[in-house]
């Protein structure tokens, strides 16, 4: 979806395309980019100075996550699952705790033709992929239109994702857990205060009850695209439908001119 | 010195709790005189590190040994830190298992026996 939007608009717009779905990120696959840098990212994790330390325990109460284990005489750290708040490095009275860096995955940057790229990965066996989301979200400067391709659900990686954007499109399937799934994400947008559209993959006989949910909520099911043995082969060809079929392309610029119409604004995000 | 008991009942003659970081209730006992008290566990409901949260908890409590089903590496690695020994393995009523240990029936386990989120549930960790 996001990159097909992508391959679209680009013809006629400055677009970002940046890859959230940081646990799995595909849509380097389709666009074919060339990475032109790789950083890493990291998060602050406590490194305690146990020579300063009078173990009084106060950066363990306050960790939310219970990364710090104060004994009696001696501190344990787990970053694996620090989520890098700094709370006990700012609220220890003795100043015994400094942020070390802990990688946690990688920021790729690039481009093809006048489109601008970046995804993020996270490292494998590690869970904290809010971070990485944010990292590949400073890589648009908010000019053009940025698309944002987040990953599937309502976690916290997702709203982080999501957050701050213009317009969120929510991609669904006719199938009871695409409805359930859908109806979470759509409280989830509603709280963010972003406008939603819906955009049916795999449409076909049983779209009913998605679209009787759409009607009663008000959401607008902007493009349904069929369970079609072509476009599932072009999709395991890396090819995206805006590529391979022409008149895709066509329905996909509608699409946007209808999510602009929407947002009010030119820019825009999409979900899977 | 006092031991802690994961515990699925505040008596002795609950059974032990196969959780350690997710069990809801600890037993305290001095197995000389086999008075104990009963230890609600904070770290139950954390939303993550529960294993770690109930090992501080107990800690408090100035224990030797733990008697317990399960332990998870990070629970593991924090009691092992504070030189108390990790039994794992135990199971069935309380008192029994308590008279197991006193004769030295149990021998402390050097490392985890189960995996993180063990105590959450199967296919419930996410």
């Amino acid at each position: 979806m996001a990159t097909s939007l992508a391959r679209s608009l680009m013809d006629d717009h400055r677009v970002t395309l940046l890859d959230c779905d940081v646990e799995e990120p595909n849509a380097h696959l389709f666009i074919k980019p060339q990475i032109t840098s790789t950083e890493e990212v990291a998060i602050p994790v406590p490194g305690v100075r146990q020579d300063r330390c009078n173990h009084c325990g106060k950066c363990s109460e306050v960790c939310a996550f219970n990364a710090i284990a104060v004994l009696a005489d001696t501190v344990i750290t787990f970053p694996e699952l620090c989520h890098g708040c700094g709370a006990c490095s700012h609220l220890c009275p003795r100043q015994a705790i400094s942020e070390i860096p802990y990688r946690i995955g990688s920021l790729e940057k690039g481009g093809a033709g006048n489109l601008e790229f970046a995804m993020g990965k996270l490292d494998i066996g590690r869970a904290m992929a809010t971070p990485v989301v944010r990292k590949v979200k400073q890589q648009s400067d908010g000019s053009g239109i940025t698309l944002i391709d987040a990953s599937p659900g309502t976690s916290c990686p997702v709203i982080e994702a999501v957050n701050g954007s213009d317009f969120c499109l929510l991609v669904t399937e006719p199938t009871p857990f695409g409805l359930n799934d859908l109806a979470l994400a759509v409280e989830a947008v509603r709280r963010l205060g972003i406008p939603c559209g819906v955009v049916i993959n795999r449409a076909g006989k049983s779209d009913a009850a998605l679209e009787q949910y759409c009607l009663r909520e008000n959401i607008p099911v902007l493009l349904k695209i069929p369970l079609d043995l072509k476009i599932a082969c072009l999709y395991s060809e890396g090819i995206t439908l805006a590529d391979g079929l022409p008149e895709w392309k066509i329905r996909f610029k509608q699409l946007a001119e209808r999510i602009m119409e929407l947002a009010g604004e030119r820019s825009c995000n999409t979900q899977r | 010195m006092n031991i802690a008991i994961s515990a699925s009942g505040p008596t002795l003659d609950s059974e032990v709790n196969p959780r350690f970081g997710r069990c809801e209730q600890f037993i305290i006992l001095d197995p000389e005189t086999m008075h104990f008290t009963v230890l609600a566990n904070t770290g139950q409901s954390a939303g993550g590190g529960a294993g770690i949260a109930t090992a501080q908890h107990i800690l408090k409590e100035g224990i030797g040994a733990v008697l317990t089903g399960n332990c998870g590496p990070n629970a593991h690695q924090v009691l092992s830190a504070a030189g108390v020994k990790v039994i794992t393995g135990v199971s069935g009523n309380i008192r029994d298992a308590v008279e197991v240990y006193k004769k030295d029936g149990y021998s402390p386990s050097g490392q985890a026996n189960v995996g993180d989120h063990f105590g959450m549930g199967r296919g419930r960790n996410r």
